[in-house]
């Protein structure tokens, strides 16, 4: 199987890329900020309700419905449908799913959506029912959560590259400095160095600033055909390339890169660009350390220089190298899957020039990535899509 | 290295005793292959029969040739700890309430990686080893031990959340009449509790050993016949509040089965004192360790039954005892379940023939009292649930897994 | 007697000219039973256990079941307790002559002796010597061995040792003498069983048993407050629980006293 097997995604469009705001938490159901996704998607591409005829929808907090039932609860009557569970990695492979679909004239427009909310205690529902190996084998030491089990990983990574918290600290300080920017960001407040070290921690090595916050909020795009966006006289971002793997790496005894280091090369081949042409990159943040790793595993340096990466590039809306423009999960909030389309949402707009005060100037070519799943002892899900505003 | 826990201080009469609370239960119906050997303290890990290959978590095909053939069987102990942390505000209660809790990524010699308790005296990079043990929730967990003996082993605050240890606690043996009780009382006693009540019934009747247990420091007899519901009450409403661990030494046997026996007076004793003594100890008793599973360094931590064997198989030769020993078995695992929101143990020792009167014309192996009190201290600071001691037992337990039919033919002799 | 003596005696006993004394043991979980090898049948313990006690079990009212054996606590010995009374008519507690419940007795006070010698066996000599002073047993008394060995603690009341227990009792020839010759309705003691703690070793064994029993005649223990009792001239009331075809059974012993 080599790259040249797989058919471009030519005519492949995005378009209206929309942010219901996170709030911490929400007395609303899922259904109802997923409602509110789908409102904000017809409005916004000046379409109606009827006009989708594909849906792909991710959420934790849905309770019994899937994507069926929410047809129903919609009034949609969709000819393409999909429910993706997997976590961070729901929006690329939900993006990648769709892509095909309306290529081969399956669906004409799918509404891609990922919502959920945050009732008090939901967060911690979501973690004793996340899978079968962590209700088995993780969640009844400790229950710390993803948080433990990322602290393994990242005490590990630390250690044997000689990464320091200030080197990890780098990457949240920055995404704060860009939330600062974003209204809808949940942290409203600075954080300085000093503060994120002396942070309470958490799970070791992993403190209160290497965490997101759990919260209630819905992300949603629109996939469909250039002819089809054109007709609509729809702003809209080119596909250019996409990869996608699962539990990669299965022998490496502790995960120190992700799916991403096996498809790098196909996925800048695809694109026929490189690294360096990229003028936004949105990564999957929610832990820092794994932003770091998927610096290295995306090519932007090699594996073990992620400390030196970030050291030398001002990773701010302004700097050198922009990233997680909005925020990221970090510093906006994590609406359960939701958090997984908030780099590609916000990497949309940034390649649409419609990003708002956290523009970056004449940014036309994007990269977001997902990462998701911590079944067991690492993530087992990773993906990554490279693509093109109008102005490229 | 551990600093050795301290004899806790009197309660505080104006503080509200914590209530317990219990760690993550739910698992698959597979997972429970461990916890069948963490019952028993056995160490093991599904192992492809195709391939031979050792795959952790539980699966339901080997994730190497995708066998579905995947047998718990008893694995090496050994492995290395590749990275620990310190979990310090989990979203569950139970861990909330005892952080902070270590936890460590371990890679066993034969293969998988583990997600497990660390005990303090483990450190990363080196060798550990790894046992599986019930949690208080009842559930299997993988704990990794430094790979030597280490200072105060035993006092690890994570691990004597696994096990329950008589160290400080006060235990109640139920009969000190029976020379079980009696070598029970000393060994725990010699095993670190605070004070061991030994009960006795009928105080008027002298017995064989008294001398023994009276004036012991630390042993306090106190009037306790089992099947009087009475007695078990008063008891319990003097020392309820600080029974640790209650091991129940209640010992009825007369040999017959059903056609040589004329009546039911002799069934109806060995109902009374077994098993209604069962049932009048545990309404007496349990509640109030139920309440107290979370009550500090002398929390309520566990129940003992010592039953016959043939409890899992009935032998003729004594078989309406053996039936009265099923029935308890029956009982146990009901109270298991209802002692379980405390996070209170029940633990059965499953014994053969035991060197005592009433099996005087049994031809040997048969087991010393002072073993079965042995193996309750082992068990205990063990955590385990279920023990087979002596020979017999063991023999028995193994031809009823292999074929109930024939074991049931070879004990009609 | 005339129906008026009969009022005359219940009016005596509401205004206490007649004393009414309680020979009886409380029945409790707690009291001493007799003790045989544990190859034997045993007698069952007294066990009360609770129906319900003003609570879910019953909101209004307080009852218990209660089982014991027949020979538990203050009891009554009939003939058809023993071998030797097997045969006789109307030898259960049930058939019994209901007249044969209400009886004076003399109280033979062996208290003394008792205290020195756990093992005092009452002779015929020592009961010669009670008469000597009090007179001649009347027919159809009952003899009360009086030796306050119901003011022990439980272990002294039992009082077992490696070779049996250590209580008074009647030797053989004067239960032999007591029923031929003196025609004794029965005979009580305070100890746990009509018979000494040794009297296995007599000959026969068991004489209280034996010739009571043989004979047709009554057996009370466990008694208790003997010792306020006149040595002649109170009056027994113990009518046992009507059991079918019962050994015996525990009862309430009381003693009409009058005033000297």
């Amino acid at each position: 199987m080599t790259n040249s097997l797989r058919a471009p995604y030519d005519g492949v469009v995005i378009a209206a890329p929309v942010t219901i705001p996170y709030v911490r938490y929400s007395i609303e159901s899922a259904q109802w900020w997923i409602g509110r996704a789908l409102s904000a998607l017809v409005a916004q591409a000046g379409i109606k309700a009827s006009d989708i005829d594909g849906m792909c929808v991710s959420s934790f907090t849905m309770g019994t419905d899937s994507g069926v039932g929410l047809t129903q609860h919609f009034g949609l009557c969709v000819r393409w449908l999909d429910t993706i569970p997997l976590g961070g990695a729901s929006a690329i492979a939900g993006l990648r799913k769709a892509a095909r679909a309306v290529q081969a004239r399956d669906a004409d427009i799918v509404a891609c959506i990922a919502g959920d909310t945050n009732h008090v205690d939901s967060f911690r529902l979501t973690l004793e029912n996340f899978s079968r190996f962590n209700q088995d084998a993780v969640y009844p030491y400790g229950a710390g959560g993803a948080n433990s089990s990322f602290a393994l990983i990242a005490r590990n990574y630390m250690r044997t590259f000689g990464v320091t918290r200030e080197d990890v600290g780098r990457i949240a300080v920055a995404q704060r400095t860009n939330a600062l920017c974003n209204p809808h960001a949940l942290m409203k407040t600075p954080l300085t160095m000093e503060q994120y070290l002396a942070a309470r921690p958490i799970s070791d090595p992993i403190h209160l600033f290497d965490c997101v916050m759990p919260c209630a909020g819905a992300e949603a795009f629109l996939v469909m055909r250039e002819e089809t966006a054109t007709s609509l006289a729809l702003p809209a971002v080119r596909l250019l390339s996409t990869i996608e793997r699962h539990n990669a790496f299965a022998d490496d005894p502790m995960q120190v890169r992700g799916g991403w280091a096996m498809d790098v090369g196909e996925l800048y081949a695809m694109a026929g660009v490189k690294p360096d042409d990229l003028d936004v990159v949105q990564t999957y943040d929610d832990y820092p350390v794994i932003t770091m790793m998927q610096f290295e595993d995306l090519g932007f340096c090699r594996k073990g220089e992620g400390a030196a990466f970030v050291r030398q590039h001002d990773l701010t809306i302004d700097g050198d190298f922009p990233h997680n423009t909005s925020g990221g999960q970090l510093s906006v909030g994590q609406a359960g899957a939701a958090g997984a389309y908030l780099g590609l949402v916000e990497g949309l707009r940034q390649v649409l020039g419609t990003a708002g005060p956290t523009q970056v100037g004449n940014a036309s070519l994007a990269l977001a990535s997902g990462f998701g799943m911590i079944n067991y002892d690492r993530g087992l899900a990773s993906g990554a899509a490279i693509f093109a505003g109008p102005s490229r | 290295m551990i600093d050795p826990i301290k004899p806790p201080r009197r309660k505080n009469p104006l503080l509200r005793t914590r209530l317990p609370a219990l760690p993550p239960r739910p698992r698959s119906r597979t997972s429970h292959g461990f916890t069948r050997a963490a019952a028993e303290g056995r160490f093991v890990l599904q192992r492809c029969e195709a391939c031979g290959c050792f795959a952790y978590p539980a699966r339901e095909a080997c994730p190497s040739c995708l066998f579905d053939g995947l047998t718990f069987v008893e694995a090496p102990r050994r492995g290395m700890l590749l990275a620990e942390t310190t979990a310090r505000v989990p979203s569950d209660v139970y861990f909330r309430e005892r952080a902070p809790w270590r936890i460590g990524l371990v890679k066993m010699d034969c293969g998988p990686t583990i997600v497990a308790h660390l005990h303090a005296d483990c450190v990363e990079g080196a060798a550990v080893r790894m046992s599986l043990q019930l949690d208080k929730s009842g559930q299997a967990v993988a704990f990794a031990h430094p790979e030597g003996e280490t200072a105060n082993m035993a006092d690890d605050k994570q691990w004597r959340e696994m096990t329950a240890d008589p160290k400080f606690r006060r235990v109640l043996v139920t009969n000190g009449r029976s020379v079980i009780g009696q070598e029970a009382a000393v060994a725990l006693r010699a095993a670190g509790a605070k004070t061991v009540f030994v009960g006795v019934a009928e105080p008027w009747r002298p017995f064989a050993g008294e001398n023994l247990l009276r004036g012991q420091d630390g042993i306090e007899i106190v009037t306790l016949d089992a099947a009087d519901e009475k007695v078990v009450a008063d008891l319990a409403a003097d020392i309820g509040g600080k029974v640790d661990i209650l091991v129940n030494t209640t010992e009825y046997v007369r040999p017959g089965g059903l056609l040589d026996r004329r009546g039911t007076s002799i069934a109806r004793d060995e109902i009374d004192q077994a098993y209604l003594g069962f049932i009048n100890l545990a309404q007496a008793f349990g509640p109030a360790m139920r309440m107290r599973g979370a009550d500090g360094i002398n929390s309520s931590a566990a129940w003992v039954n010592i039953l016959s064997v043939y409890a899992l198989a009935n032998w003729p030769a004594f078989g309406a005892y053996s039936a009265s020993q099923a029935a308890c078995l029956s009982l146990s695992h009901s109270l298991r379940a209802e002692l379980r929101p405390g996070g209170v143990r029940v633990m059965n020792l499953f014994t053969g023939p035991v060197d005592t009167e009433w099996f005087q014309t049994v031809p040997p192996p048969k087991v010393a009292p002072r073993a079965i009190a042995q193996a309750i201290v082992s068990g205990l600071k063990g955590g385990l649930e279920e023990m087979y001691v002596g020979d017999v037992a063991e023999e028995i337990r193994q031809r009823l897994a292999a074929n109930p039919k024939a074991l049931e033919r070879e004990l009609d002799r | 007697m005339q129906s008026k003596n009969l009022l005359e005696l219940a009016s005596a006993i509401s205004s206490g000219a007649v004393r009414v004394v309680d020979l009886t043991f409380t029945l409790s979980p707690d009291f001493p039973v007799i003790v045989l090898p544990p190859e034997f049948g045993q007698a069952a313990p007294v066990r009360i256990q609770e129906i319900s006690r003003y609570d879910g079990r019953g909101p209004a009212w307080y009852w218990n079941n209660v089982t014991f054996g027949e020979h538990t606590g203050t009891h009554f010995d009939a003939p058809i307790h023993w071998f030797t009374g097997k045969d006789l008519p109307n030898n259960a507690v049930d058939t019994m002559p209901s007249k044969d419940m209400i009886a004076p007795a003399c109280v033979i006070d062996c208290s003394a002796q008792a205290a020195q010698d756990p093992d005092f066996v009452l002779t015929v000599p020592d009961v010669e010597a009670w008469e000597t002073k009090h007179g001649r047993i009347p027919d159809r008394h009952w003899v009360l061995l009086r030796t306050d060995w119901s003011k022990k603690g439980w272990r002294d009341y039992a009082n077992l040792r490696d070779d049996g227990a250590h209580t008074p009792g009647p030797n053989p020839a004067v239960m032999k003498w007591l029923v031929e010759e003196r025609g004794v309705i029965g005979f009580g003691t305070e100890t746990i069983g009509t018979d000494a703690g040794q009297a296995g070793h007599f000959d026969p064994p068991y004489p209280a048993h034996h010739f009571l029993h043989g004979a047709g005649r009554y057996g009370l223990q466990c008694l208790c407050n003997l010792d306020q009792l006149p040595a002649t001239g109170a009056v027994i009331v113990a009518s046992p629980l009507k059991i079918k075809n019962g050994s015996g059974s525990p009862l309430r012993v009381i003693a009409l006293v009058g005033s000297t």
